[in-house]
């Protein structure tokens, strides 16, 4: 199948020098949710800006909906929508004119049904008259929102898309980006909350300082990269892991009524085997639970690699 | 949040995007319409003012310029005045604005061309400088006999001169930095070239070394070919002023092609 958008050997060199890009390669799918991972600077709305139309690349090629994005721009455009990071709104303007105008500005004929279910569908469909400026910030959000979907574009971007924004909202966005996914929609977001990323995202892309270190399918990455834990809580605390254990590399905690086993996905453990030797040392267990790393700490742990 | 959205389907743009031009003319004028009373009133209360001051006061004691009564002779002159401030003023407004909100972005990442920004930003300003000439042509014949001799030639030149100091207007508000750049243009530069270009007098009624220098004043063979639709009479030849008006409208045309292709203030 055709990537949604594909990114060839893509640099960006700005006029200061600064390179922002330094050759991204990059396909995402038609129809999954893309997030684009990075600490500030990394680069990612420079990578959507490009993409967007907003910035000028240095070197490589960009194809959206197959279409590249400078020398076919009417056609890559009109496929794409944009919600940018910051909340850029003419206050004066009414919510129906905006959307109206971003429709045409796409080059879509004039479709009022749409754009009544479209304002319907982000909850602003008694807002439809309201002046811009009157909005609060979460609704200007959904503004911004609808504006972009307003000429039914094939792929959205949303740029830090709940930066601010109430935990009320997130859920809400999240059900919508979903839901714009399952009609068929492309969606790729830049995030800051890794469990944003962790909730919504299918496949994972890590930007740092310009370079893409990693894509993968969320949940590859969280297996691979993501640490397990097997917590024993202990009747009886222990002054010290026991001789017959040692190969495990088990650890001992809170005053000796924890045992920790740390293991990644590479291992497999056989649990069962693990509690037959607990009880053949007589070691009682009061409680087990278990634990996987979350994307947050994988992800610190991929970039300070690099530093 | 259960309505239906849309199922996305590829959609092919048409050759030329005609809902863009019109989404961009329609926007600037409901901006407009949104000031209406700042629009249309300021440049009548205005040109008023100038009736009062220059057509009544003054122009009672002076004679008739070329044939003409006085108080007839400055109404072009007048027109050419607003018709460059308020062209220029509208049309860097226009871009310039979303520069400074931001919403510029959504301009930038839309499948419109050069050609096609341009249409709905310059249409829209030129749309709005012909109204309020148009508008104070009206207000002035409640105080003097008007006649135009050549009224295609003025339509046309109206026009011309509202299309190319609105394209003027869009390069000065892609340039702009700040508030304060928007109004130095006008100011500094339209306001003066106007005032010594003969919008007020004929360039005859100056002493000789003046006179020469105001040959160099564009903006005098703009007033004079204007002046020439309405009475038949002109300082300077009227093919000439025609030449000079299209060769700045080139001027400025060229400028906005190298703006768009370099992404000069637009893009990095």
């Amino acid at each position: 199948m055709q990537p949604a958008i594909s990114i060839q050997r893509l640099v960006k060199r700005y006029d200061s020098g600064h390179v922002a890009l330094h050759g991204i390669d990059l396909e995402v799918r038609p129809g999954e949710i893309f997030a684009l991972l990075g600490p500030n600077g990394a680069g990612k709305s420079t990578l959507i800006n490009i993409v967007c139309g907003i910035v000028t690349p240095t070197e490589g090629r960009v194809l959206a909906a197959g279409r590249d994005v400078v020398r076919e721009y009417r056609a890559a455009r009109t496929a794409i929508g944009l919600v940018p990071q910051e909340l850029a709104t003419d206050n004066y303007e009414s919510v129906w004119a905006t959307v109206k105008f971003s429709r045409g500005l796409y080059g879509r004929a004039p479709n009022p049904r749409f754009l009544e279910s479209l304002l319907d569908a982000l909850s602003l469909a008694d807002k439809r008259d309201a002046r811009i400026m009157t909005l609060s910030g979460g609704m200007k959000r959904r503004v911004m929102i609808a504006k972009a979907l307003a000429h039914e574009p094939q792929i959205l971007f949303l740029d830090e898309p709940t930066a601010g924004v109430d935990v009320e909202l997130r859920r809400d966005m999240w059900a919508l980006v979903r839901r714009l996914r399952d009609q068929g929609v492309t969606i790729v977001l830049t995030t800051h909350y890794i469990e944003e990323a962790e909730q919504m995202a299918d496949r994972i892309g890590v930007l740092d300082r310009g370079s893409l270190i990693l894509v993968e399918d969320k949940r590859t990455l969280i297996d691979q990269l993501g640490e397990r834990q097997l917590r024993l809580m202990l009747r009886r605390p222990l002054d010290a892991i026991p001789a017959g254990l040692a190969d495990l590399g088990l650890q001992l905690r809170d005053r000796g009524d924890e045992l920790v086993f740390t293991y990644d996905a590479t291992r497999t453990i056989d649990v069962s085997a693990l509690l037959r030797r607990l009880t053949d040392l007589s070691i009682e267990i009061t409680d087990m639970q278990t634990r996987q790393s979350s994307l947050e700490e994988i992800f610190v742990k991929l970039v300070s690699r690099r530093s | 949040m259960s309505a239906p959205l849309h199922r996305p389907a590829p959609f092919v743009p048409p050759r030329f995007n005609r809902h863009g031009v019109l989404a961009i003319y329609r926007f600037e004028l409901a901006r407009a319409a949104r000031t209406l009373i700042q629009s249309l009133v300021t440049p009548v209360i205005t040109t008023s003012l100038y009736f009062i001051v220059f057509g009544s006061a003054i122009g009672a004691r002076m004679h008739s310029v070329g044939g003409v009564p006085y108080g007839a002779f400055i109404v072009p002159g007048l027109m050419m005045l607003t018709l460059f401030t308020e062209s220029i003023a509208n049309a860097s407004f226009g871009i310039f604005y979303p520069k400074f909100t931001g919403t510029i972005f959504e301009l930038l990442s839309a499948p419109v061309s050069p050609l096609e920004t341009v249409l709905g930003y310059v249409g829209a300003a030129a749309t709005k400088s012909v109204a309020i000439g148009s508008i104070i042509l009206g207000t002035s014949a409640l105080f003097v006999p008007i006649r135009i001799l050549h009224p295609v030639a003025m339509v046309v030149l109206l026009l011309l001169t509202a299309a190319t100091f609105s394209l003027f207007g869009f390069i000065v508000g892609i340039w702009a930095k700040g508030w304060e750049q928007i109004q130095i243009i006008p100011a500094l530069i339209m306001t003066p070239l106007t005032f010594l270009g003969g919008a007020f007098y004929s360039i005859d009624m100056l002493p000789r070394p003046w006179r020469t220098l105001s040959l160099f004043n564009p903006v005098v063979y703009l007033i004079n070919a204007f002046r020439w639709s309405f009475y038949g009479a002109t300082d300077v030849g009227i093919g000439t002023s025609i030449a000079f008006t299209l060769g700045f409208l080139a001027a400025c045309a060229a400028v906005v092609a190298w703006i768009f292709r370099t992404g000069y203030r637009l893009k990095n």
